[in-house]
């Protein structure tokens, strides 16, 4: 009886005060991140896919369809550099291994979200939040395939 | 449209901001959520949850526009089908996520660092999207061109 109220304590615990103070960043970060892509379809009409628009500098048609391109690509390095300055916490390569490793997995990176057309940013906050099946599709096998990868390959440090 | 550019600029710079300040420029957040078995951290969950709540409804808002503002139409994808070529390709960049934990954005709001780390996954990501643009088909037709006259000497 007493353990199942300790449980219960733990659990209001979690539920109240605690998760919120350890996961507010992420929820504010991602609250911007969806506001930033539903900004862009506004100016520009297009989705906000990392991949897609970074890819498609390589690809582009005209000079303003680059110039967008480049000016997003622009903006999201400013804005690390931004970030950096306050807290330089939230940034790290300890994850990253050896230098072969790093750019197979770059490699894999490029390729496999150009291949499946979407990436995290694309697929998983864009696509699904437009119930697209694709996108759900999409972000179920590339979360399925990190798992494994993971499981196989363990953390890095 | 000239402003357009710098319109999209900041519209990266938001989203960077929030990929940092969420930690998803943390390369061990992310494999933390893959690591499901042992260590699991739901970071990356609480920011997809609350970036796909708030899209979805701004998405729908947008929507009922008649035109962005600094193009003439929405350029939102239509296609439906699932095909082999979306399963394929995802389940290649979750091997190359799962490796790095290190996606697309991420990778690029960590070029601030400059880590040569972080230029290295890059400049391997650009390699990948590079490959992929190569038109095979090209390629071969190029190959079989040159080389291989054997092969159809009556053209010759």
């Amino acid at each position: 009886m007493r353990d199942y109220f300790r449980l219960l304590m733990s659990c209001e615990n979690i539920l109240t005060g605690k998760i919120m103070d350890i996961y507010f960043p992420a929820l504010i970060g991602g609250t911007i991140i969806g506001i930033s892509s539903a900004l862009l379809l506004l100016v520009s009409g297009r989705i906000f896919g990392v991949s897609g628009i970074i890819g498609g500098m390589f690809s582009a048609d005209s000079a303003a369809d680059l110039h967008w391109r480049v000016a997003v690509f622009l903006g999201l390095v400013c804005s690390g550099l931004f970030v950096f300055g306050f807290t330089p916490s939230n940034f790290s390569t300890d994850a990253i291994g050896n230098p072969v490793k790093t750019m197979l997995a770059g490699i894999l990176v490029g390729y496999g979200s150009r291949l499946g057309s979407g990436c995290t940013s694309g697929h998983g906050v864009c696509g699904i939040s437009r119930f697209s099946l694709r996108s759900l599709v999409a972000t179920a096998v590339f979360i399925a395939t990190g798992v494994m990868t993971v499981a196989v390959l363990g953390v890095a440090s | 449209m000239i402003l357009h550019p710098f319109a999209a600029f900041g519209c990266a710079f938001l989203f960077g901001c929030g990929l940092a300040l969420s930690g998803m420029t943390d390369p061990t957040k992310v494999q933390g959520f893959l690591n499901v078995f042992h260590q699991f951290d739901p970071t990356l969950l609480f920011v997809m949850a609350s970036a796909v709540a708030t899209h979805a409804i701004l998405f729908r808002l947008i929507m009922k526009k008649k035109a962005p503002i600094f193009a003439p139409a929405f350029q939102v994808p239509a296609r439906s089908k699932i095909n082999a070529r979306l399963v394929i390709g995802a389940a290649i960049f979750g091997v190359g996520w799962g490796m790095s934990g290190i996606c697309p954005g991420p990778a690029i709001v960590s070029l601030s660092m400059f880590s040569s780390e972080s230029l290295l996954f890059v400049v391997s990501m650009f390699l990948g999207m590079g490959i992929y643009g190569i038109d095979f088909s090209r390629v071969r037709n190029f190959i079989t061109a040159r080389f291989s006259p054997i092969q159809d000497p009556g053209q010759r």
